[in-house]
This record gives structure tokens, sequence and C-alpha cells, in this order.
């Protein structure tokens, strides 16, 4: 009767050369190929990318978004990895 | 639309760090992402709007799609299949959004075909003539572009993401319903009369897409609170038919509202009420085509089950595949 629920795959779209992937959705496929060319049918009808990359959600391992997450606190006080934490005269040139 | 969704559990009592973690990043107009605490009727008037939303664009294939064999040209043709393609896009788009909020795409499906879930009213009207195409492009897509719009913004990231990427796509959909519609104003005689019967019909329904009254709306207040919705259905009204009048002496054909007129106290238009009991009538299931639609879409769910049962069976056997042509390794975890 029931084939059950296909899995679930995270689909990244390179939008044109010399870009990133970035992710762009999600959709349920049987195996990978077929997430491939649902991710093509889904999210590239009008030429949104050059590349496809589709991946098992389950197979992702994510941090907490939550910005308060103690993973993201060792970056908070660390001003002086900023450009814009050093003061240097105005009249300087090419800094 | 007053579906109750089974796991909207009461709230009890939350955790007042999360809710005010929860508040703040409402107040500074962030985006709240799935893996975030939520309400819980937060989350449940998510599920039911974004779903209620997915299924009337798989629903919403069905008006124009009986149009697609008869079409009256291959350029025609072309057009209303992409169209058709994209609402199904639309669709996948929020199925998905929906599904971030912990609800599985079955069970979305199974919601629609048991009707406890509703789809947009205006998918229960039927499309007599080829005209239609043209009316559901300009009027239905311009409504939905309406209320879509400030949706791009809304509090919920994945939804909003969906939004953005289906404006996008909307903006073809109206255009090429006023082409179509000017093409045929400026054909025969019949055709010209073809395309003001066609308005005729469709000027209400298209009304009541935006919902009933805001005084009438109770849900729409906490909606807004929580950044869910962005105007009340009363503004959108509005907004639409302020849009559309100039459109419609554009294309010369004529809305049929007697209290249709500008007022420049105001700078809006002020316009008649739809019929409500009809919009009622329709949402309780006893529109033109509410069984019609239903009944097409269990059958192409029904008639798609040997595809998802060989799809499964065919992705099973080739994940099993290198066993059978190579060595068995036994070790477990053995790797290169």
């Amino acid at each position: 009767m029931s084939a059950g629920e296909w899995p679930l795959y995270e689909v990244f779209v390179r939008g044109k050369r010399g870009l990133n992937h970035v992710h762009v959705g999600s959709l349920h496929a049987a195996d990978d190929e077929m997430a491939v060319h649902h991710a093509r049918d889904v999210y590239t009808r009008r030429n949104e990318g050059v590349s496809i990359w589709v991946v098992r959600a389950d197979a992702i391992t994510a941090s907490s978004p939550d910005e308060k997450d103690p993973l993201f606190a060792p970056a908070g006080d660390k001003v002086y990895r900023h450009p814009t934490f050093y003061s240097v005269p105005d009249d300087v040139p090419h800094l | 639309m007053t579906a109750v969704d089974t796991d909207a559990g009461p709230d009890t009592g939350p955790d007042p760090a999360l809710l005010a973690q929860f508040e703040r990043v409402l107040a500074r107009s962030d985006r709240i992402e799935p893996r975030d605490w939520m309400p819980e009727r937060y989350r449940a008037t998510l599920v039911r709007q974004v779903a209620q939303h997915a299924h009337s664009e798989i629903i919403g294939m069905q008006p124009e799609g009986s149009w697609l064999t008869r079409a009256p040209s291959l350029r025609r043709k072309a057009i209303l299949l992409a169209k058709v393609q994209d609402e199904a896009g639309h669709g996948l788009y929020l199925y998905s959004a929906c599904e971030t909020l912990g609800v599985s795409r079955e069970e979305l499906t199974l919601r629609l075909l048991e009707g406890r879930q509703k789809y947009s009213s205006i998918f229960n009207y039927p499309t007599l003539s080829y005209a239609d195409v043209g009316t559901i492009g300009w009027l239905v897509d311009g409504a939905a572009i309406c209320n879509q719009v400030p949706l791009c913004r809304t509090s919920y990231g994945p939804y909003g993401r969906a939004m953005v990427r289906i404006c996008k796509e909307e903006s073809f959909h109206q255009r090429q319903g006023f082409e179509l519609l000017m093409t045929m104003r400026s054909g025969t005689e019949a055709q010209r009369a073809m395309v003001q019967e066609s308005v005729d019909r469709f000027w209400w329904p298209s009304l009541m897409m935006f919902g009933p009254p805001d005084a009438e709306s109770p849900n729409t207040a906490q909606s807004m609170a929580w950044g869910i919705k962005r105007n009340t259905n009363d503004e959108l009204r509005q907004r639409f038919v302020d849009m559309t009048v100039p459109q419609a002496q554009a294309l010369g054909v004529t809305l049929p509202d007697p209290d249709l007129r500008w007022n420049e106290e105001r700078g809006h238009h002020d316009f008649g009420q739809p019929d409500w009991e009809e919009l009622a009538q329709v949402v309780r299931g006893n529109g033109p085509c509410n069984a019609q639609r239903l009944a097409h879409r269990q059958r192409a769910h029904d008639d798609g089950a040997w595809v998802r049962e060989a799809a499964t069976a065919f992705a099973a056997r080739r994940s099993g595949e290198p066993s059978l042509s190579v060595e068995p390794v036994e070790t477990p975890g053995a790797d290169r």
C-alpha cells in the first residue's frame, strides 16, 4: 500500500560560477539521483543555477540557531579581530 | 479556515526566559527559525496558514489545468503549462516550509484529502471559458500578489523565504493573464464579450480571497502581533481594488460593482461588499466545485501510488546493489 514517506533532502544551488552553493530549500525523493532531478524541476525553472548539491537532511549536523548559544560565545569578546578595532591616522593612505 | 490543528496543544506555561527571547526576536523584526523555541499557538497558527496556502497552490492547478488540452495555440499552451508547473512548485516550497514546523508531508496531504485543512475558496469556482485563464492570471493572481508581497516579511523565516521565491514567479502569472485578456479584447465581438462575462464571474470571488471583514476575523490581531500577517484583510482588499481599477480601464472592461467609485476624501475607491454568506458556504464545502476538486486530488494521489512504490523499490534495490556485485565486507566500520 503506502510506500512510506521518501527521505527529506536539503538543496543547495550555485547561482553562477564564482559563487558558493547556497541553501534554497528542501524536497523529498526516493534516492539521491531523483533528488537532483526534483531539485532541478523545483528550484531551477528559470536558470537560477549552474550546479546543484543535494544532501539527506538527516546527514546534517547543526548548531542551535539561537544566537545566545554558548557555541558562539568565544567570538563575542574578541573585538580585536575586526579592522575597526584599530585607530590609525586618517591621512595615512591604503590602510 | 476554521480548521483546528490536532497538534495544537494548549500553552502549558512556557519557560519565561524562552518566551522573552522569542518576543525579543519579534520586537526587533527579526525572523524565527525552525529550531527556535516558539509558543505552541504560534506554531499551530503557522501550520494552519502555510498548509492552507500550500494546498491552495496544489488545488489551484486544476481550474486552469482543465484548459491545457484546449489552449488555442502552441504559444498559449506552453505558457499555461509553465504556469501550472509553477503552481506545483509553489505548493512544494510551501509544504517544505510547513514541514520545518514538525508536520510531515504525508500528514499534510491527508489533512487536505480528509477536508481537515482548507484551501483558498476561489478554486472552488469553475473555469467555463478560455477567458477565465486570463482572468485568473489578472485578478486571482493579482489578489494573491497583494496578499503575498507583505508575507515576504513574515516573522517565520522559511515561510518568508518561500514567499520571496513565489512572488518573483507570480508577476509572470499576472502579466500573462493581462496580456491574454488584452489580446481577446482586440478580437471579435464574441471574444470581447467573453472577457467581460469572465470578469463578471470572478470579480466578487476575487475580493473574497482576502478573507472575511476585519470585524469578523478574530485571529487577525494575534497573527499581526506575532508578525505572521503584516496587514489586515480589509487593508489588502482595499489595496487590490485601488490597484485593479486602472487596469480594468486599460482593458476596457467594467467591474460589476455599482458602488465602485473614487473617494477623493479617503484617497481610495469605495466599493460594495461581497456576498459573505456565499463565502461561508464555499468555505463550508458547498461551492460549485468543492467535491470535484477534492475528488480529483484524491484520484491523482491514488493513481500516483504505484509510482511512489516503484521509486521506493528501485531506490532500495539500487542501494543494495554494491553488496551484490562486490565481495561482502564483514568488518563493520572499515573505512578507506
